[in-house]
């Protein structure tokens, strides 16, 4: 049967609704907070979309999306152009990869994932800045913002897992 | 229709992993080449980056919007909590206050009866843009914030930018909306300044911690805790006596300086026009150097 042009914008829209979450994520991560001292150490929202995304469903997370929203997040916050482009294009490489070993295993395991996950990208972003600017950083930034990261995992992950569930099932 | 397709499929599935493989591949090698190109500082790179902020600029600057509302929804709740004790501090603070406003007037006068002896050249006026803090890059590889004034408002790299409470950094890229500032902060920023006590000069330099450190000090220069560390406006990047923060440490590991500006609590900013082009204007091609080119061409 055919679909009539609503259907197809919607199913359309439930598609891509990974990406576009994702791309929020990178808005909402570079709004200015009130808290104190967070912005140093704000942690990585979209990491957590992309590892979640990559895990679950990764057939609507194509790799040219992934590669433009780390650059669009490069951009934004002023990061070195490519380094979390390349960040999220690796740990989504790595993570559908592995998704059959993560995939219906305890919400445990899947955390840890995403903790190896954040730490393997704190330890890349260190090594980048550092030599990008060939002065040895101070670490306890990166550090502080792996815990914010895999502290906060959860809760965007129960925030993720409800929306697929509502709205992704037949897809 | 299933039936049909599975031939098809056969073959194409192979053909579309690999070409999913050869694309994974490929962006892979590209943000690698991406890395590698914004270390050598290409023109193009810097357009793009100051492109794209801008159309991002006004999304941005929508959702900030109640996020400050909400921010100062705080600020007068809790205002409003300890009114009687902000009160007598305030009574106090004017008592003092207007004991320096006489030394001020006195010292006034006095400097200038003796600029006229001294007939001496006063600095161009200073003029500003306000603004407003859409984005603060967060995280652990730069520290920066994006404003809501580009080059439509006067807005020109290399200016400074400061709040009621000193400087903040300095506007590192201007689009046509928007302009990204560099913080004191920041790995890349350095400062010359000078100690204010004994007038010591000295480069500051953000280390992407929160406290930046005082670098090329010159051999045996005192410096103590407390000491206020003011621009020293050399090699005229900033205006000279922009407040900059206080020496919080002096050890082993350097000379650790507490900015008077908490990034937390940046949300208007004034970017100052002091009239200096600095060190940071080069001939350029477009039409935002034209103006900048004009203007030092006008000066005397």
């Amino acid at each position: 049967m055919k679909r009539s042009f609503w259907q197809r914008l919607d199913a359309l829209a439930r598609q891509f609704s990974p990406v576009l979450l994702t791309l929020a994520l990178v808005i909402v991560n570079i709004l200015p907070t009130p808290l104190p001292d967070i912005a140093r150490v704000a942690p990585v929202l979209p990491l957590m979309a992309i590892y979640h995304w990559s895990v679950y469903t990764p057939e609507l997370m194509p790799t040219p999306a992934v590669f433009f929203i780390g650059l669009l997040f490069d951009i934004l916050s002023g990061a070195p152009l490519g380094a979390n482009a390349f960040i999220f294009l690796v740990v989504y490489g790595l993570v559908s990869s592995q998704r059959r070993f993560l995939i219906g295993k305890p919400f445990f395991i899947v955390w840890t994932g995403f903790a190896i996950v954040a730490a393997g990208a704190g330890a890349f972003a260190w090594v980048l800045t550092s030599t990008y600017h060939s002065h040895l950083l101070e670490t306890e930034a990166f550090l502080v913002q792996g815990a914010i990261s895999i502290g906060l995992f959860p809760v965007l992950d129960w925030s993720f897992q409800r929306w697929q569930r509502a709205f992704l099932r037949e897809a | 229709m299933a039936e049909r397709s599975r031939p098809f499929t056969r073959i194409a599935a192979p053909i579309r992993s690999l070409a999913q493989r050869f694309t994974f591949l490929g962006l892979i090698v590209a943000s690698l080449a991406l890395i590698l190109l914004g270390k050598v500082d290409v023109a193009a790179v810097e357009r793009a980056r100051v492109e794209v902020t801008d159309a991002v600029a006004p999304i941005l600057d929508a959702l900030s919007r109640p996020l400050d509302a909400i921010d100062n929804a705080v600020v007068e709740a809790r205002a409003l909590l300890d009114l009687r004790q902000e009160n007598a501090r305030l009574r106090a603070t004017n008592e003092r206050l207007l004991q320096w406003q006489a030394a001020a007037h006195k010292l006034e006068a006095e400097n200038r009866s003796l600029k006229g002896l001294l007939n001496f050249h006063a600095p161009a006026e200073m003029s500003y843009i306000s603004a407003r803090v859409i984005a603060d890059a967060g995280g652990t590889y730069a520290h920066s914030l994006l404003l809501n004034a580009g080059t439509l408002d006067g807005t020109r790299k290399g200016q400074a930018v400061v709040t009621g409470d000193g400087l903040a950094g300095r506007v590192q890229e201007v689009g046509r909306r928007s302009a990204r500032v560099l913080l004191v902060t920041d790995l890349n920023s350095r400062i010359p300044i000078l100690i204010e006590p004994s007038r010591t000069r000295a480069v500051l330099a953000g280390s992407n911690s929160k406290r930046p450190r005082l670098v090329h000090l010159p051999l045996g220069a005192v410096v103590a805790e407390g000491d206020r560390i003011v621009t020293s406006g050399h090699a005229g990047a900033f205006p000279a006596g922009l407040p900059v923060g206080v020496v919080a440490s002096v050890g082993e590991g350097g000379i650790e300086i507490q900015p008077f500006v908490d990034r937390a609590r940046l949300e208007y900013v004034r970017i100052l026009d002091f009239g200096l082009d600095g060190i940071i204007v080069r001939q350029r091609r477009d039409g935002a150097g034209g103006d900048i080119d004009r203007a030092a061409a006008n000066r005397p």
